[in-house]
């Protein structure tokens, strides 16, 4: 089985959120960048079907070359190669054209990606690259399965959880519960080692159009100072009265 | 030109997201000059959507569709489009929606905005604000496709009533087997619990709380509130409750009226996922909890003195307001 896992290049999630140039751009002042949350349980579980099933892991990440150390994490963790698609990525749409341009060269049975990225909450990738490569699709997978050709797959719902069943070539939205969160690999020096020698090809985008443009920022308008209470009663006729929540 | 919204339900009834959305396909619709027109499947008392101000209801009944499958209903979606000539596709933020509005994105090329919280600000340009850094901002954001498609946030633009008189139209899209491709096996839901995506209040708990053992009074402290029940991470990870209740910036978002903490310290990671709800109270016997500076109300205290007293007073209220 051949394995891509998709690899989003995002801020630290204790990262305190600022914008520059009159907030039209993200800073990137003093931001520690990591494989987002939601890859990374997808990028552990790409690990397992390697292990146990002799998968072959490449990464794809689209992004300028400051993405390459977030890369090297994840060879760090034991993928294979890695592919960087060398553009700066502005939308959603634009990322999953980039990716499905790779996936059909790459002949991958599976496409593991992030139910979504932690900084611009697309959550759309997963499921614009599948229809653009005409591969089958779950999203909010917390558990999958591969058997021959057949995937089963648990997928998160609102209130509960559906098992569903496919066949491959397929595309996952993947998030906690693909793998449990003390199975996180953490690289270790010789997997830091290896990935030095690991390819990391780069490609150069495609034309493709920004579906959506982010134009400007804004920060939530700061909280005032919390009412603070003493009893049950007091709480209660504050919610009914001045919050009229209740 | 039409707007064309996707109205969600179950067993035969509108989901409350349903009214959301149609409200809010209204509201564009009249910004636009044009009408909007629902798409639901399965669903009874469609004319129901006119109070909503829906001037027709495609209404497809099909077997095949009772249980919710993505791919199968952004077909059946994406010929309504064409069919309407629609240039605006709404839909909400359940996890559904999420679900198909990416697929829809690719079959008709257009530009998805999800997570919106207003009215788009202008038409020409399409340009509206929606949450981004799990919450930490604000984007404004410009859907340059001919065909534009907007996921409305949970309970952000809320229910307005509009009347129109709501057309029903049988509508049956021409699916075959490849658009059933995943399957669905098993669906395992609570029945009857108010889940997360739909809950105006949310109770949540935290370490705090100690163990699963304790967890009675938060279900009773939902209970009363008719809510839904969260918790923090670390208590998922710790299996004291399911992972579908996590909240936060790695879990679920929370954009409930009323969101109450107890025994959750405000991690920067807990805050992110719940801050776009609109009032928040935090109890903590930890009066330096960094909760608190996120907070609306609060009380310092032992949640287990004062979780009970509040149930209790709560039940006095409701008794008191039947
Ligand atoms: C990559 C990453 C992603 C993360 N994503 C999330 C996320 O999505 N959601 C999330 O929640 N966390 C997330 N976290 C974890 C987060 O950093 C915190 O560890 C977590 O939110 C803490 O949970 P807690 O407040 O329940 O526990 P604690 O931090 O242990 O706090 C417990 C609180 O309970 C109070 N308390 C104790 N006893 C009582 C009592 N008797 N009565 C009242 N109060 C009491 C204490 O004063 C304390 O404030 C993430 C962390 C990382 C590294």
């Amino acid at each position: 089985m051949k394995i891509l896992v998709c690899i989003s290049n995002v801020p630290d999630t204790t990262s305190k959120i600022n914008f520059t140039d009159g907030d039209t751009k993200f800073d990137t002042n003093g931001v520690q960048f990591v494989i987002n949350p939601n890859d990374e349980f997808g990028l552990t579980r790409a690990m397992w079907f390697k292990e146990k099933q002799g998968a072959t892991v490449h990464i794809a990440t689209v992004g300028d070359a400051s993405v390459e150390p977030t890369m090297r994490k994840a060879l760090a963790i034991g993928a294979d190669e890695g592919i960087r698609i060398n553009a700066v990525p502005t939308d959603g749409f634009f990322v999953a054209e980039q990716l499905a341009n790779v996936v059909k060269d790459g002949a991958y049975d599976l496409v593991i990606a992030g139910r979504e990225s932690i900084d611009y909450n697309g959550g759309m990738v997963p499921g614009i690259l599948a229809t653009l490569t005409g591969m089958n699709f779950i999203n909010t997978c917390i558990n999958l399965e591969v058997e021959g050709n057949t995937a089963t797959a648990i997928r998160e719902i609102d209130g509960g959880k559906e098992k569903v069943e496919t066949q491959l070539p397929l595309v996952i939205g993947g998030q906690k519960g693909l793998v449990e969160e003390s199975d996180l690999k953490i690289p270790n020096m010789r997997g830091i080692m290896m990935a030095r020698k690991k390819a990391l090809n780069v490609v150069e985008p495609i034309d493709a159009v920004k579906a959506t443009v982010d134009n400007k920022f804004e920060k939530p308008a700061p909280k005032g100072t919390v009412k603070l209470v003493d009893s049950a009663d007091e709480l209660v006729a504050l919610l009914h009265n001045e919050a009229k929540v209740i | 030109m039409s707007v064309l919204v996707y109205t969600e339900s179950e067993n035969g009834k509108f989901k409350k997201n349903a009214f959301e959305v149609a409200s809010y396909a209204k509201a564009v619709a009249e910004q636009l000059g044009t009408s909007a027109v629902a798409i639901s499947f399965n669903a009874d008392a469609n004319n129901d959507l006119g109070t909503y101000g829906i001037s027709k209801v495609l209404n497809v009944t099909n077997d095949q569709l009772k249980t919710f499958n993505a791919e199968a209903y952004a077909k059946a979606i994406t010929e309504a489009v064409n069919k309407e000539e629609a240039n605006v596709v709404i839909v909400s933020s359940s996890a559904n929606s999420k679900y198909l509005a990416p697929i829809l994105a690719g079959k008709l090329k257009a530009g998805y905005a999800p997570n919106v919280v207003e009215a788009p600000n202008s038409t020409a340009p399409f340009t509206i604000k929606r949450t981004a850094f799990s919450n930490k901002g604000f984007a404004h954001t410009e859907i340059t496709t001919d065909t534009k498609i907007v996921g409305v946030s949970n309970n952000a633009f809320g229910i307005v009533e509009n009347n129109a008189d709501a057309v029903v139209e049988d509508f049956s899209p021409s699916l075959d087997d490849n658009d059933f491709a995943v399957k669905s096996v098993e669906v395992d839901k609570v029945a009857g619990k108010v889940t997360i995506a739909d809950a105006e209040i949310v109770v949540s708990g935290g370490r705090g709380l100690k163990g699963p053992e304790n967890w009675g009074m938060i279900e009773e402290l939902a209970e009363v509130l008719g809510a839904a029940t969260a918790c923090s991470k670390p208590v998922s990870d710790m299996g004291w409750r399911p992972h579908g209740e996590h909240v936060g910036q790695t879990g679920k978002p929370v954009a409930a009226n009323l969101y109450i903490a107890v025994g959750i310290s405000g991690a920067i990671q807990h805050l992110a996922g719940v801050s776009a709800s609109k009032t928040k109270v935090v109890i903590n016997n930890d009066a330096e909890a960094p909760f608190f500076k996120a907070a609306d109300y609060g009380i310092v205290g032992d949640a287990f003195e004062v979780v009970p007293q509040l149930v209790e007073k709560l039940k006095e209220f409701k008794a008191q307001n039947a």
